[in-house]
């Protein structure tokens, strides 16, 4: 009777030390998504910061600067909803804008150009970078959250399921042609 | 930014892996960026000062051959004490899925860690059985990066997740600046690679000679590697053996001359790449390139624009066209030219600024590497913890 109780007992202590592991996992993957969101969000405001400037210096013209004006101010302004549209809009924008290694090259002549162009080159290599690896979080998140220890035992707790961020974050080709 | 680098292998003994975390260590601290490695070695060897030993590294039978491996609880208190004195901003770790110092450093680390898959290993048994207690520690990694495209579909297939492809860096100008050497020149044909290792390709260039040495019979056949002379002519017929001259083990220097030297450079590797940096090298000094059509070959040379494919282990394919190449030295100056435009993107330059990059996405929004408490306190101390 008594030996029964003590392995019962023991069960329970190791499930409930499996269980407190899982839980600990969990917190350091959602700790891992808060870190890489901001990562993300740091590069895309970078990104909208440097094509805004780009757009307002005057170096490109009237209708280029209108349009990734126009891009750059609807993406830092979007809601969380419209943010990924927003985003790929303004990577769309770049994309038409800086297709062509003259207009780069034309950046580059203007005073303190070099260092703009430079600013939007990593920019714009650095979301995709940025996004992937919070895209790589939430899959390793919601992988674990899907099994059963974890809905049975509520083990997210109240955390929100952990969702991906899908874009449009091609780069430019005149931007991304790396030192050719 | 004070980065830590985990090297997997005894860093005595020469492999991809050690050189690459050797220039990526030499071009952080020329930056001014305060590095250190933490490797596998020997406590007598004499190591560069950046370099942290971990132990000796023990000999194992691992998936299918013997890999010089460190684990064990003194390799782990090594790797905590690294960790705890380093206060990394940053760690990296290559090969962390190799059972050694890798998944020792993921799983007694928290915060910030970019890993890079080197190999493309097909799942091993051990690795499906181990799966669980492999995601937990691979699941702390911030950021993956992958050596190539290839290297990188197999990382997904077989462990989930996605990765950033920034190739292995080649120090370009050091290639492209040496002198050739004149007796290694005309109408020669290079191979670099260890001789008794089928998957470098040797025995198809060997069976691919007798047809090059009809059409060409001054041609020559330069081999630079270790490994047994004798049987690698074995299948030669006894007149054709003196076109083959063996040069042995050659020196960093050496090798950049010989592949300024030779008019072809021939890589008829039958698998087991997941990069290629060989043919990097090669392109780097100007060598017009023939390479099997591995997948990962194919990447580095640009789906056959920056230089010439044939059909993995065909030999006579192979010795056409190395013939038809060394018969037409316009389309061989076309493709020194192109491999040398195309080889810029794996200079250091390029290379290390992306990883830089990672680097900085990585820790931006989050706190300096520390110790993991649950693997290090008091459970971890007594073998409960599991992560």
């Amino acid at each position: 009777m008594t030996t029964t109780l003590i392995w019962i007992a023991v069960a329970l202590v190791a499930v409930g030390l499996y269980l407190s592991w899982t839980a600990g996992r969990l917190d350091r993957l959602h700790a891992r998504i808060d870190a890489a969101r901001a990562a993300l969000d740091a590069q895309l405001l970078r990104r909208a910061s440097v094509a805004q400037e780009l757009a307002t210096s005057g170096v490109l013209d009237p209708a280029a600067s209108i349009v990734l004006y126009e891009a750059a101010h609807a993406a830092r302004q979007a809601e969380e909803e419209q943010r990924e549209v927003a985003e790929s809009e303004l990577s769309q924008a770049l994309r038409a804008v800086f297709g062509e290694p003259q207009q780069v090259e034309a950046v580059r002549e203007a005073p303190g150009g070099e260092e703009a162009a430079e600013e939007l080159a990593q920019a714009v290599r650095r979301v995709p970078m940025a996004r992937r690896f919070h895209n790589d979080a939430v899959r390793a998140a919601r992988a674990l959250r899907r099994h059963r220890k974890v809905r049975w035992f509520r083990l997210a707790g109240h955390a929100p399921f952990p969702m991906a961020f899908e874009m449009d974050d091609e780069p430019p080709q005149a931007l991304a042609a790396r030192a050719a | 930014m004070r980065i830590g680098i985990v090297c997997p292998y005894s860093w005595d003994v020469p492999g991809g892996v050690q050189f690459h975390i050797r220039d990526l260590a030499e071009y952080f601290i020329r930056l001014g960026h305060q590095v250190s490695v933490l490797a596998p070695a020997d406590d007598d060897t004499p190591l560069p000062p950046y370099v942290v030993s971990a132990g000796r590294a023990v000999p194992v039978p691992y998936n299918g051959s013997v890999a010089r491996l460190n684990f064990g609880f003194l390799s782990a208190a090594r790797v905590r004490r690294w960790l705890h004195e380093g206060a990394f901003d940053v760690i990296h770790i290559h090969e962390p899925t190799s059972p050694s110092l890798g998944l020792l450093t993921c799983w007694a680390a928290q915060g910030p860690i970019v890993a890079t898959f080197h190999t493309s290993n097909p799942r091993s048994r051990a690795m499906i059985a181990a799966y669980s207690i492999l995601q937990a520690a691979l699941e702390k990694i911030s950021a993956r990066i992958a050596v190539s495209e290839y290297a990188r579909r197999t990382l997904v297939e077989h462990l989930g997740g996605d990765a950033v492809v920034i190739p292995n860096g080649v120090d370009v100008d050091f290639f492209a600046q040496a002198e050739p050497k004149a007796e290694w020149q005309g109408d020669t044909i290079g191979f670099i690679g260890r001789i008794d290792e089928p998957r470098k390709g040797l025995p198809v260039l060997m069976k691919a000679l007798p047809r090059i040495l009809a059409a060409r019979p001054q041609t020559r056949l330069l081999v630079a590697g270790r490994g047994d002379e004798e049987e690698a002519v074995e299948t030669l017929p006894a007149e054709l053996r003196s076109r083959v001259e063996f040069l042995g083990m050659v020196s960093d220097e050496d090798k950049a001359r010989f592949l300024r030297s030779v008019d072809l450079y021939v890589a008829p590797n039958t698998g087991g790449e997941s990069f290629g940096i060989i043919l990097v090298e090669a392109m780097s000094a100007g060598a017009p390139v023939l390479a099997s059509d591995l997948d990962a070959f194919a990447q580095v040379l640009d789906r056959g624009a920056a230089g010439e494919l044939f059909p993995n282990e065909d030999a006579d394919a192979l010795a056409d066209a190395a013939v038809r190449l060394l018969a037409d030295p316009e389309r061989r100056a076309e493709l020194r030219e192109r491999g040398s435009a195309h080889v810029r993107r794996f200079d250091w330059s390029t290379v290390g600024a992306d990883i830089l990059s990672v680097y900085e996405t990585v820790t931006a929004g989050a706190a300096a590497v520390a110790e993991d408490e649950r693997a290090t306190g008091l459970w971890g101390r007594l073998g409960l913890a599991r992560d």
